[in-house]
Order: C-alpha cells, then sequence, then structure tokens
C-alpha cells in the first residue's frame, strides 16, 4: 500500500487517514464483489469448504487463514492466505505423507477465478 | 460522404457524470476542426442535448419520423447556428417512451454514417434498455466518470457490459476534477481512478463554474469560452480523438499560490 508523507504524518498526529485512501479501498473491496457476482454468504460458505479441504491434507492455523477477493487490471482473483503449522523441525506437518511436495511454502495460494 | 465514420457512445452509468456536456463540447470542438458531425441524443425520455446547445426551439422531428418514414433525415438534423458542420439530432420525442430497439437505432446511426465524419452517441444514464439500445449501435465509447466512489463504481459496471458486448476501443475521460482537493488527497487521484478502472485515459476535464455559466446560455464553453479551464480540456480530447499527441495535464501544475509546493510536497510517496 503506498503511503505519502501526509499519510504518515497524519498517522503520527492519530488525525483521519485523508479520504482519498479510504474510498480506493472501499471502491477496490466493492468492485471485487460487483464484478464476480459473488454474495458474502456464498464467500463465506466457500472460505469454509476451502478450509476443510486444505485441513485434510495439512495443519492449518483456521484463526489466521483468509480467503478473499481481489482485483487488479480487471481480472479478479480468489486469494487464500492458510498460514500452515509447522512441526519442530521446521517441517510442515503432513497429515497424509505423500503426494503433498507442492505445498511447501506458508505463503499466499493465488487461484484464478473470473476475469 | 463520409467513408469511415466513427460511431462513439459517451456513457458513464451513473447520471449527472457530464456525458451530455461533454457530447456538445466533443461534437462543436470536432466540427471546428473541420469534420462533421452528428451528436444523436439517445436519451430521448429525459433529452437535454438540445438544451445545452441552444437548439431546443429547433427540433421538429426525431429518428423516430425518419424510421416511420414521416420525413426525410435531412428534415430532423437540426443544425448548429454557428458550427454549420454540427448536426444535432434526437433519437425520440419524450411522450413516446419504449418505443425504439437496438435494431432501430442501428438503422439510424447506419444513415448518419453516410454523411458524418462522427456520430457521437449521448447514452442515457442506467444500464437499462435506454443504455442497451444506444450501445447497439456504437462501435467505441468513451465512458466518463468523475473521482467519487459511486461513479467510479457504476463506470466499472458499464465497462463490464461494454465489454462483453466488445466495443473497442473504450477509453476514460475523468470529469470534475479539483487539483485542490486532489493535492489534500481529499479525492481519488487520477491514479486511482486509471488504475481501479484499468482503462486509457482520454483526458481529463478540470472542475470549472463556466460550465453551468454556458449550460445557462446554451452555448457550450468551446464555442465562445475557449479559454477557461474546462474548454481547454475538452478541446484537448478532441485533438487526441483525432489522433494528436497532446500531453495530459497535471492536476498539481493547475494549483497556484503559495500553498502549491507545500501540497505536492505532501503527496511524495514515501513507500
Amino acid at each position: 500500500m503506498a503511503m505519502t508523507l501526509r499519510d504518515i504524518i497524519n498517522k503520527l498526529l492519530r488525525r483521519q487517514p485523508a479520504s482519498a485512501s479510504t474510498a480506493r479501498e472501499r471502491l477496490q473491496l466493492v468492485l471485487a464483489h460487483d464484478r464476480s457476482d459473488l454474495s458474502t454468504e456464498l464467500l463465506d460458505q466457500m472460505r469454509k469448504e476451502i478450509l476443510e479441504v486444505v485441513a485434510k491434507y495439512v495443519e492449518i492455523d483456521v484463526d489466521e487463514g483468509a480467503v478473499s477477493l481481489e482485483t487488479e487490471d480487471r481480472m479478479t482473483a480468489l486469494v487464500a492466505n492458510l498460514p500452515i503449522k509447522r512441526t519442530m523441525t521446521g517441517q510442515i506437518q503432513l497429515k497424509e505423507p505423500k503426494n503433498q511436495s507442492e505445498v511447501d511454502s506458508p505463503e499466499t495460494e493465488g487461484t484464478d477465478q473470473k476475469s | 460522404m463520409a467513408t469511415d465514420t466513427r460511431v462513439i457512445l459517451i456513457c458513464s452509468g451513473k447520471g449527472g457524470v457530464g456525458k451530455t456536456t461533454l457530447t456538445a463540447n466533443l461534437g462543436i470542438s470536432l466540427a471546428r476542426q473541420g469534420l462533421t458531425t452528428a451528436v444523436l441524443d439517445a436519451d430521448f425520455g429525459l433529452r437535454n442535448l438540445d438544451l445545452l446547445l441552444g437548439l431546443e426551439n429547433r427540433i421538429v422531428y426525431t429518428a423516430q419520423e425518419v424510421l416511420e418514414e414521416e420525413c426525410r433525415l435531412d428534415q430532423a438534423l437540426v443544425k448548429h447556428k454557428q458550427e454549420s458542420n454540427l448536426s444535432l439530432l434526437p433519437a425520440g420525442n419524450p411522450r413516446m417512451l419504449d418505443w425504439l430497439k437496438p435494431d432501430d437505432m442501428k438503422r439510424i446511426v447506419d444513415m448518419l454514417k453516410e454523411q458524418f465524419n462522427y456520430v457521437l452517441i449521448d447514452c442515457p444514464a442506467g444500464v437499462e434498455d435506454g443504455f442497451k439500445n444506444a450501445m447497439a449501435a456504437s462501435q467505441e465509447a468513451i465512458v466518463v466518470t468523475n473521482p467519487e466512489v459511486s461513479a467510479v463504481r457504476d463506470a466499472d459496471r458499464v465497462i463490464g457490459l461494454l465489454n462483453t458486448n466488445s466495443i473497442k476501443p473504450v477509453q476514460l475521460v475523468l470529469n470534475r476534477v479539483r487539483p485542490k482537493m486532489m493535492a489534500n488527497q481529499e479525492m481519488l487521484s487520477i491514479d486511482d481512478v486509471t488504475d481501479i478502472l484499468a482503462l486509457p485515459l482520454l483526458g481529463l476535464v478540470l472542475e470549472d463554474e463556466q460550465v453551468i455559466v454556458s449550460t445557462n446560455r446554451g452555448e457550450p464553453l468551446t464555442l465562445n469560452s475557449v479559454n477557461s479551464p474546462a474548454a481547454k480540456c475538452y478541446l484537448n480530447i478532441a485533438k487526441r480523438l483525432q489522433g494528436e499527441d497532446i500531453p495530459l495535464i497535471d492536476p498539481a501544475e493547475e494549483i497556484s499560490g503559495f500553498g502549491a509546493k507545500f501540497r505536492r510536497l505532501m503527496q511524495t510517496k514515501i513507500f
């Protein structure tokens, strides 16, 4: 997120941020939903099911997990950020120890969903 | 007879963002460049283009009568008093709602293409039948928006519909730009809007009180007040449509006086 000198001064003085950044963030969110025709309930349900599926294979931190729609250049992507719990040795905890080698990063999984 | 007529839809989704004012001023500017231009008011329920051009008392027939063969096209076209290259054609009579179909708009635009270099279609607000009629007859589009959340959201909806209907190119005009508010970051910036809508920017138009004065008189700014800030913007847009490489104005440069430098400093991106 880009920050300007004014944003920093506002933050230091604990003033409300200038309204343009609020407008930008609200627009990005509302447009991601407008463009995908997905209701909040459907998105919630999808999030739950995705977490369930992933939880079958790796141990994830359910409270930290986030599934959201993000938009860039008129492309809307379904972005899931699911922190995977690690074992003591730093290895990812695999519940079923095969064919899961591609899940080797606790980073964001992005899936193109709709343009 | 014109060969490569450009048929441009001027639309916005939201009402009141400046479609009709842009249509009137582009019409005048293109006509001034020697290009024969027809402006078609597709908003026949609530037509206003006649009023902005000062031609409201000269409308006798509309496209409806032409299609019903009650009159010839040249009888329905209202030629502008000062700019003879510009003609207005209202699509219909406000009393005859729900009459036109997409095919009717296509037929009337095909007739206009015979004799004009440019056909500018002033689209009604909304995304319903009026918009769909106007879109059916168009090849390319200009989406007008303001740096405000509601206008940008509606523009996004319209752009989606234009894309699915293979209208291209689709270009953006950002209207009613207030440089001071942008500098204070209390208004969406040019980059914010172009990033969100992902459209090439054909031009921006500065907020200008003279626009209201010009509509009071029924004389578009580009006709008689060519030095007003908005008029310059409209002229630039017309030139860019014609392929001229005119640089965009920088709103920050438009602020004069003591605070200007300070405001620019405050806009510096830190990270």
